[in-house]
Formats: C-alpha cells, sequence, structure tokens
C-alpha cells in the first residue's frame, strides 16, 4: 500500500470527513532536503470534519499528528494541513 | 552542557519572539521556514531566528520540547504558536497581528 492510501485509510477512520483531499507534492521538492524518488515525502492534506468543531488550530493539527504519528515518525519530510469544519469550508 | 530543554526554556524566555527554523532568517533552507519569515517581516516583528540545521541536538529537542513533529516553530512570549500553517492562517485571516499586539509584542510600523 502506498504512504498515500496508508493516510487517507488512516484520515477517514478517525475523522470521517466530509472531504479529504491528500496531495503529494514530493515533486515540488526535487532536490531539496528529505526527497527521495518515487516521491511520498511532501504531503498536503485537507480535511473537512465536524471532528475539529471546537478545537483551537493547534489542536486540530495535533489530532492529525496523533492520527499519523507512525507516518511521520517513518519518513514523511513535509506536512501541510488545512483542517476545517464544514461549517468554516462552506463560509470560505 | 546544559539540558536541551532547559536551553530551549533560556531561549524562548529572552525574547519575545523566537523562530525555530532551517537555515537563517537571511537565508532560510526550506520553503516552510521562508514564509515565517516573510510573514514576520512583513509585519515589522523583530524575532530570533535559530537554525536547527546547524544543531542536531536542537534540531530534535525543540520537537520533544513542543511534542511538535515538524519545523518551522514559532514562540511568541514564551509560547508555541504553531508551524508554518497555522502561522499562514492567523497571518491570512488578518489575527496575527492582534495576538502579537495582545501578547505586547512591539511591531516596527510598515507600510
Amino acid at each position: 500500500m502506498s504512504v498515500a492510501e496508508t493516510l487517507r485509510l488512516r484520515l477517514e477512520a478517525a475523522f470521517e470527513p466530509q472531504a479529504l483531499a491528500i496531495l503529494d507534492e514530493s515533486e515540488r521538492h526535487r532536490g531539496h532536503a528529505g526527497h527521495r524518488p518515487g516521491g511520498e515525502t511532501h504531503f498536503r492534506i485537507r480535511i473537512v470534519s465536524s471532528a475539529f468543531a471546537g478545537l483551537s488550530r493547534l489542536a486540530r493539527q495535533r489530532r492529525v499528528h496523533e492520527v499519523l504519528a507512525a507516518e511521520i515518525a517513518g519518513g514523511i519530510h513535509a506536512l501541510s494541513l488545512e483542517l476545517r469544519t464544514p461549517e468554516e469550508a462552506a463560509s470560505a | 552542557m546544559a539540558d536541551i530543554q532547559d536551553r530551549i526554556r533560556n531561549d524562548i524566555a529572552a525574547h519575545d519572539v523566537v523562530l525555530y527554523m532551517k537555515g537563517t532568517p537571511v537565508f532560510p533552507q526550506c520553503g516552510f521556514s521562508a514564509t515565517v519569515v516573510q510573514i514576520l517581516s512583513h509585519l515589522g516583528v523583530p524575532f530570533k531566528g535559530h537554525n536547527v540545521l546547524e544543531d542536531d541536538t536542537l534540531r530534535q529537542g525543540i520537537k520533544e520540547f513542543s511534542n511538535w513533529p515538524t519545523i518551522p516553530q514559532l514562540y511568541v512570549k514564551g509560547e508555541f504558536v504553531g508551524g508554518c500553517d497555522i502561522v499562514r492562517e492567523m497571518f491570512e485571516e488578518g489575527e496575527l497581528r492582534d495576538f502579537l499586539k495582545e501578547k505586547g509584542v512591539t511591531l516596527a510600523e510598515t507600510a
């Protein structure tokens, strides 16, 4: 299973997202630190989930870090997160 | 040598705004660090940069200090604010300037 597929399974199970986008941006970092052939080192993840309601920006990101702890420890070099509630996504 | 956690506590107490980053404020070596430097500079925020690429003990130590797996990390008045995503969101929502003022950080007046 690819890293992106693993991320998707973990995030879907943890947050039951209304919307989930996982973008592998590794190619944009070719030649930079952390890049590996084959990609899957630099991810941008957008999640819309009611699980984020009432949580600060820090708390939201910490929830995602906890869910993806194994993958972060295992070689993801960069993770960019956009975490919104359905209400915030609707007004954005 | 002082314990790295003590050193970090001293560093973030010594300056109002402290950024742990890859590279230096003049020569950031990572796009995420560069973004935070640009935002702070745009707001006229004086800050102290610490280059984790020069110090592997610091690079690991700061992640443990904040229980946060990535760099850059911004601290204001000794408090962890967040990384690039959070700083950028606060800036784009117009919250960052107010947050810094509430914390008593003096901003240079910029155009």
